[in-house]
């Protein structure tokens, strides 16, 4: 790996009492936001990168806290001194998006108004109302425009909304592994995934918390599924194959394949310690994303609002958001005569790729950003 | 003679645009020649680009560069979106050599190509000597050329004309550099070792 980790990282945690207003009319009187920073702002506060987080993710991008040697960030391979996020030149934003469950307000936060966790009140939050809640921490933190709002997957779908949002406060975004909106089928995903925590028994109408329990299978299964689609069909087929545990069929329920085992691992893992309720939201900003919507489903219409320098990344593995769901970016950028490159990176890694390291594809990110002027 | 970057066809192609055009050129490599026009003529550019080390080198260098495959269209980009549409050197690695030409006036009022002329005379007397032509036009070799087409400056004319296309103006250099100055066809096909041309589609 090239460069180094950035360290000892700490978290930190900022409360605003401005109402936030959302789109789906809720209103959130006052919230959290718990955020991480690696590298130095300068002097004059150009120099920031947002790096926004997908479905899963969360604050800690990278470096690992001193009380948690192996708590790594998500992204830790693409930030620190040498690496593409340089924190020799650039200072990083990290945060946990609202509704999140890794210490910004959501669903399994105090409600303050009740003294109970929000739960089923939580209000449903779309990729804008984040986009706007980290807004405000920017202001919070006196950074103007941001040198560069970057992510991947659900992430790269908070860059363009920035990019759409507030024009003047990016001078470049970074989209990797997005889509400009969710096809049928991805949704049809999602909708299943919902299902299965809708109809676990431990669910309570979204209020388990005061029931003293969590609806795990329904939880496990959506995280099953999901991984399905973050992976390619040749990696799973080179990395499981239909390799048994034991030589030969049981012919029983069990665990039999090596998927199998490999999957239900990953189910349990995540079950054990995200949100049910965070998943559904997550999954729901998901399916809402569409700002083209604004102009009737117009993209170009929608891309001529932007004013940032583009850089789109799609992986020919990837067919959750797939390099044709990218390339609708780049036609639409193009259509208004907007800087922007587009690299097709080829790693077999399905979506998931994005947080993979490669010398090609960290190179075309590090490139994009050494040419950046803070 | 001398020539920026040591490439001929760029001071040609580069006296053909104007400042603020947009400018797309296919299989832009590192982005050289954009690199160069951006600086110049202070035009708005963009590369497509398959290779992956060339992605790389051309976001080093600053160039917008949109990876994509010639040979499977310009679906990304709009109708009449550039002033100016740029294949240097690259026609003759492309198959789909109609549908290269139709694409870039589609997507742009005009195109200007440069391409190995084979009827050079160094590269015919090779072919009589019973090689292949490897020079400084043609610099590979067979076994490892990405050339796919071998046409000359007449063949490619003809094409023109099949296709409807109008030759605005036409540049032949020879394996120097130097403009080849006749004026019959004949010779020019026999003299010229590098041809580059601006075209347009009938008004």
């Amino acid at each position: 790996m090239s460069g180094q980790s950035v360290g000892v990282v700490e978290s930190q945690r900022a409360h605003f009492d401005q109402p936030l207003h959302l789109r789906s009319g809720g209103v959130l009187p006052a919230y959290d936001l718990v955020y991480e920073t690696y590298g130095t702002l300068n002097a004059a506060k150009s120099n920031a990168i947002l790096v926004c987080h997908a479905l899963s993710g969360h604050h800690h991008v990278a470096g690992h806290y001193a009380d948690q040697p192996d708590n790594i960030g998500w992204w830790d391979n693409i930030v620190g001194p040498g690496r593409p996020l340089d924190t020799d030149r650039f200072f990083i934003v990290g945060l946990n998006n609202l509704g999140g469950c890794h210490g910004s307000t959501g669903p399994s936060t105090l409600n303050p108004a009740t003294g109970k966790p929000w739960g089923a009140d939580f209000p449903i939050v779309a990729v804008n109302d984040w986009v706007h809640a980290q807004a405000r921490l920017a202001d919070r933190l006196g950074i103007d425009s941001w040198a560069a709002v970057m992510g991947g997957s659900l992430g790269g779908m908070q860059a363009l909304r920035w990019s759409i949002t507030f024009p003047q406060r990016v001078r470049n975004a970074i989209v990797i592994a997005a889509a400009p909106k969710l096809s049928a089928q991805n949704i049809a995903f999602n909708d299943v995934a919902r299902q299965a925590i809708l109809t676990d028994p431990d669910f309570h109408g979204g209020n388990y918390y005061e029931h003293n329990t969590r609806p795990v299978r329904g939880l496990r299964l959506a995280r099953m599924l999901g991984h399905i689609t973050y992976l390619s069909d040749d990696q799973m087929g080179e990395k499981f194959g239909r390799e048994l545990r034991n030589s030969s069929f049981a012919f029983d329920f069990d665990v039999e394949f090596e998927v199998e085992s490999y999957l239900r691992y990953q189910g349990d893992k995540f079950a054990g310690y995200f949100d049910a309720n965070t998943y559904l939201l997550m999954t729901k900003a998901l399916d809402y994303f569409d700002p083209s919507r604004e102009d009737n489903g117009n993209l170009t219409a929608t891309m001529a609002r932007t004013r940032a320098n583009f850089l789109i990344v799609s992986f020919a593995t990837d067919w959750r958001f797939s390099p044709a769901r990218s390339k609708e970016i780049v036609a639409a950028l193009l259509a208004n005569g907007r800087n922007v490159s587009y690299a097709d990176i080829n790693l077999n890694f399905g979506h998931d790729s994005f947080l993979m390291e490669d010398a090609h594809y960290h190179g075309v990110v590090g490139a994009f950003l050494r040419n950046i002027k803070p | 003679m001398t020539h920026t970057l040591g490439r001929p066809d760029f001071d040609l192609i580069a006296g053909w645009i104007e400042p603020g055009h947009r400018v797309l050129d296919l299989g832009c490599g590192d982005g050289t020649l954009l690199k160069h026009l951006i600086e110049t003529r202070g035009v708005q550019g963009w590369g497509v680009e398959i290779d992956d080390a060339n992605i790389l080198a051309a976001i080093r260098n600053g160039i917008n560069v949109i990876q994509g495959n010639l040979e499977k269209g310009l679906d990304e980009f709009a109708d009449q979106a550039f002033d100016h549409v740029v294949l240097s050197r690259t026609l003759q690695t492309v198959r789909h050599t109609e549908g290269i030409l139709r694409e870039m006036l589609r997507v742009g009022r005009e195109a200007v190509v440069s391409f190995p002329n084979f009827a050079y005379w160094k590269n015919l007397r090779s072919v009589l000597d019973g090689r292949m032509p490897v020079s400084e036009d043609l610099p590979y070799q067979w076994y490892d050329s990405p050339n796919v087409r071998f046409f000359t400056l007449l063949d490619f004319e003809d094409l023109c004309a099949q296709m409807g296309l109008i030759v605005r103006e036409r540049h032949v250099l020879d394996e120097d550099g130097n403009l080849v100055d006749r004026t019959e066809n004949r010779d020019v096909n026999f003299l010229g070792s590098l041809a580059v041309y601006r075209l347009t589609r009938a008004r």
